[in-house]
Parts: structure tokens; sequence; C-alpha cells
């Protein structure tokens, strides 16, 4: 199966939408890792290097959106949520404007960076904020659709792409706000996931057909707005809801999901993430391993849930 | 001359309404938005700025953002008074359902460049709408106020950086140093001067000027705006209160409106 980052197709997506005259491009001294860098080699003349200071770039990306122009601005996930919030709220969100921020290099498969790199909270940090909408892609043709599908989009929006490659198992076609899909349907759990969980998800799920239990995999990019018929009509078949994601379970994809059925469909929900901790140096692999992110550790999960 | 005194008319009436609706609400800035009142003044009626109130998105027009946010009210009496919106307006600040917020918010009122309040936020999208005017071919300039407390963000190095950085000439940059924060003197609180070799270490050109003589603010950001290889700092000598005896540089108006009886008195000061 053929493996790349979502963080490629940020920046091949970019190049493609750099047609459009008002798209500009800024990024804070990691245009090579976030890819914004496939950007300034087609249009060097709208490609803003804003050095080391990321509070500052987003702010910029504001002042120039309120100018007409349509700013994509780019760092490591937990640098564009985290040190630079503050503007994110005060003058992108506040404002409404239509910026769209790309986290790079988001969750654990940072790898050997380590903690203080990897980026744990950045959804439920944007998923807060009044106007933002949060899309994370499961592979690298969701990821490029989604770039192209901002550029018409109104308002802030917020991506989070991964360091790591994953396996491509979308066709990505279209992207469209709010909206989820079965990758396999099944009658007894629904299992949602987002980013390259998604991929391990599906893994995981036929490992649980083996022994009989028929799960729906569902691939939900839209963070917020969440396509909550689709989390609905699914919950409401399978009674019985695990979500799964690359992101502190306090706030993110699982929260999203617990908060809507809680009000809509009371049913029996579990949350496979990151246990309110934070990352560490490792291997991708080594570092997935020991969270509890491969198809036989979810699938022992969700068969213990079950049973317990 | 006769043209200045036609401007000091115009604040004299800017003051006379700033402090009027600060009474209406009960709260807000009332020192630092007399400091900057002539800044203000200067800017619109004195032939500095390019604009149409009857036409707030025109393009080419140049931009007035207020980083020190909290001086707003300063900010509405002048563009109610050059016909962006209503005067009766103004008697609604910080109601609810008025386009008059707390701090200026550039989806509710025309003629506000940018929601500001959250200090040095406001330096920083002026960069960026000076960055733009790269990218669309436009002539514009951006006039940004800031107050010497709000120097105090560390974000707003981040601004100045990048603007020396991109040579941005069409950003002008004032500073309102009065000389007072919430707490009590900058310079007691958290020492920020010098602040000429700040901005000249960032690759501005800075002046000083008076930022309540007519001419001196004049001839000034004239100047500034000839500038076409850098960004240019203007730092102005103001008195946070400045119109109203009681109020001038005194730390204690800082976020306080005038009473009923400090209203008729400072009314009656300002003719």
């Amino acid at each position: 199966m053929e493996k790349k980052a979502t963080r490629e197709a940020y920046g091949k997506a970019l190049a493609e939408i750099g047609k459009d005259e008002k798209v500009v491009i800024l990024d804070a001294d990691l245009s090579g890792s976030t890819k914004s860098s496939e950007f300034k080699k087609v249009y060097p003349d709208r490609f803003f290097n804003m050095g080391i200071a990321e509070s500052n770039m987003v702010d910029v990306a504001a002042g120039m959106a309120l100018s007409g122009l349509k700013p994509y601005a780019s760092s490591f996930a937990v640098f564009i949520s985290g040190r630079a919030f503050e503007p994110v709220r005060q003058s992108i969100c506040y404002q409404n404007l239509n910026v769209v921020l790309c986290g790079s290099h988001s969750g654990i498969s940072v790898g050997e960076d380590g903690g203080s790199h990897q980026a744990v909270a950045d959804i439920a940090l944007m998923r807060s904020l009044p106007n933002m909408k949060v899309f994370v892609p499961a592979d690298y043709n969701e990821a490029y659709s989604i770039v192209l599908a901002t550029v018409e989009m109104e308002g802030p929006v917020y991506i989070r792409t991964s360091r790591a490659k994953s396996p491509i198992i979308t066709e990505g076609k279209n992207f469209e706000s709010a909206r989820a899909t079965i990758l396999k349907s099944g009658n007894d759990i629904s299992l949602i996931a987002c980013g390259m969980m998604s991929y391990i998800a599906l893994e995981a799920a036929l490992l649980l057909k083996q022994e009989g239990i028929d799960v729906e995999v569902i691939n939900s990019p839209s963070i917020k707005p969440l396509d909550t018929e689709t989390v609905y009509t699914s919950a409401k078949k399978t009674k019985r809801v695990f979500t799964m994601e690359e992101h502190s379970v306090i706030g993110g994809l699982g929260s999203a999901v617990s908060e809507f059925l809680s009000e809509n469909l009371p049913v029996y929900v579990h949350k496979i993430g990151i246990e309110d901790t934070f990352g560490e140096s490792g291997t991708k692999d080594d570092l997935f391993c020991k969270f509890g992110f491969t198809k036989e550790a979810v699938a022992k999960r969700i068969k213990d849930r079950l049973n317990g | 001359m006769e043209d200045f005194k036609r401007l000091e008319e115009i604040a004299k009436t800017i003051r006379r309404n700033i402090l009027t609706m600060l009474n209406k609400a009960g709260s807000g800035h009332s020192g630092g938005s007399l400091s900057i009142t002539d800044i203000l003044v200067a800017l619109y009626f004195g032939g500095i700025m390019k604009y149409d109130a009857k036409n707030p998105d025109w393009e080419d027009r140049d931009r007035l953002v207020l980083s020190k946010g909290h001086a707003c009210p300063a900010l509405y009496a002048t563009l109610a008074q050059a016909g962006f919106f209503d005067e009766e307006l103004l008697w609604t600040l910080r109601q609810l359902g008025s386009p008059l917020q707390g701090h200026p918010d550039s989806k509710k009122l025309p003629g506000v460049e940018a929601s500001t309040g959250s200090l040095g936020n406001g330096i920083s999208q002026a960069v960026g709408m000076a960055l733009a005017a790269r990218v669309l071919k436009k002539r514009y300039n951006v006039f940004c106020i800031v107050g010497d407390g709000e120097m105090q963000e560390g974000l707003v190095y981040e601004a100045l950086m990048a603007a020396g950085h991109y040579k941005l000439s069409n950003l002008i940059v004032i500073v309102d140093n009065n000389g007072l924060q919430i707490d009590g003197q900058c310079k007691d609180i958290m020492n920020v001067y010098p602040l000429k070799e700040k901005f000249e270490a960032f690759n501005f050109r800075t002046y000083e000027m008076s930022g309540h003589i007519y001419k001196n603010i004049i001839d000034t950001l004239t100047t500034a705006k000839r500038n076409v290889v850098s960004p240019t700092a203007v730092i102005a000598r103001t008195v946070k209160g400045m119109g109203v005896s009681f109020m001038e540089n005194r730390v204690e108006y800082h976020g306080v409106a005038p009473s009923d009886e400090e209203l008729k008195k400072a009314l009656k000061e300002l003719g």
C-alpha cells in the first residue's frame, strides 16, 4: 500500500491553489518541514517567511485577510495552537477571518523530537474557539482535497497534518465540511476515527471481524463541524461507540462525539487516544506500541470493553 | 495658522463627545483617549490620511489601526465626526447591542480597520496590512497607534522585526508616549524606555514630536509619509487626560469614566 505524509499533500496543494492571486503563504522558519516551501518554488513573491515568531505570523495573516487576501499560515501544530493561541483567538477567530492555519507534526508520530514538540491538545484548543473549523485528514489524498476546498471556505480553518508517512485509504475527492465517510459498514459497534488512526481503525476492524465482532468504521476528518447525521445513524444502529485519535482524550474527536451523543442519543462511548499525558522521544512505531495505537492493541481494548 | 484653529475646534468637540459618551457608559478609558485625540484629529482632518467615510471599504484608503484599543472612545468620536456613522450612535457606547464595543470590533463598526484591545495584536495586524499592499500592488499607508505601556508586550517586537525586515515604508507607527499605565508610571512598572533606540534597532526611521501641537504633528507625519525606504516610527510626547485639568497626568483616570459632576466641570473647561 502506498504511503505518504499528509504534510506533503499540504505543500503540493498549496502549489496548486497558488494560481489564485489572492492566496498568500506564511511560515515561521519551518517551511521545509510543513512543506509550505512547495508554494515558494512556484510563487516566491507570495510566500512570506516570518521567522521564528509564530504569534506575529498569525496576526500578519489576519492583517492580510482584512486587506482582501487569502492567507495560509503554517508551523508545527504545537506552536501554532499553543504559542500563537492568543492571536488566533483575538485576531483570526474574533474577526471571523478567512485564514487557514496548518499545524504539521501533530501527535506522537512526530517521534524522536519528543514531548515538547508533540501536539496532544491542539484539536481541543482550536475546537474551543468560536468560528474555527477543525479538519484532520486521514491520509495524503484527503489532506490534498481539504486544502483545495478551503480556498472558497468562509471563516477560519485549522488543518492538522502529520510528519510520518501513512497508508492512503481514501480517494479524497471533493472534501466537504461536516462530512464523515463510512470506510467499512458493520452492525455491532461504531468506531469513529480521524487522522492516521483511521487506517489503524480499519485494520483493527478486520481483526475483530475474525472474532465475530462486526465493526462500522467511520472516518471523520471534520471534527468541527462534526457530521452529526452519520454519527447519529451509526450510533443508533450499534448503540456502542468507540472513538480513536492521535490526540488527548480530553477535547478532541472523542469529546466532540460524546458531547453530541450525550445530548441527542445517550449511548456508551469509549475514547481511545492519549490518556491525559505528554509524549516522549522514540521512533513512531515504538511510540505507537507504547500508546496502544496498533491494530492488535486497539482490537484487544475494544474486546475487553465489550466483555467488561 | 488659521487651519490649525479649525483642527483645535474639531478636537474640542471630539473631547466633549469622548467625555460625554464615557459618562453615559459609566465605564471606559478616559486618560488614554484624551492623549491621542489631537493625533487622530491631525490624521483624519489635517490632510494626512486619505479615506472616504461614505465608502469605508475603498481599497485604496489609508488604514488606521488603534493598537491601544482601550482608547477607542477617541476613535469612535473621530469617526463619527468624519462622517462614518451618525453621532447619535456615540451615546450607545458599551451598551448591549451597540456596534461601539468596549474595545474596537472591525465587524461591527465602519471605519474600524481591525479588532484590537489585546495589546500587541494591533501592530502585528497593521504589519500584515502594510505587507498586503505589496501583494495587491496598492499604494496605501497604514498608520498604527500604540501605547508606551503597550510596548511592554513582547509581540510588539516581533511586529517591529517583521516591519523592518520587509522594509514596510507604508507603515507609520505612532507611540502615544504619555508615560502612564494602569498601575502607575511606565518607568516604574516595567521600564520600557528608551523607545527611540528600540525602533532604530529594528531599522525604523524614527522621529519625536509633540502629540498636541498641530503644526508639529502634521509636519512630522507628512515627512513620515515621504519615507520610501523603511518603516517610520513617531514617538509622540503626550499628556494623559489632555484638555481636562483634573485628569491631566493622573493615573487614576486610566480606566475610569467621569462622574456627572466631573463631566460638568470638564465640559465647562473645554468651553
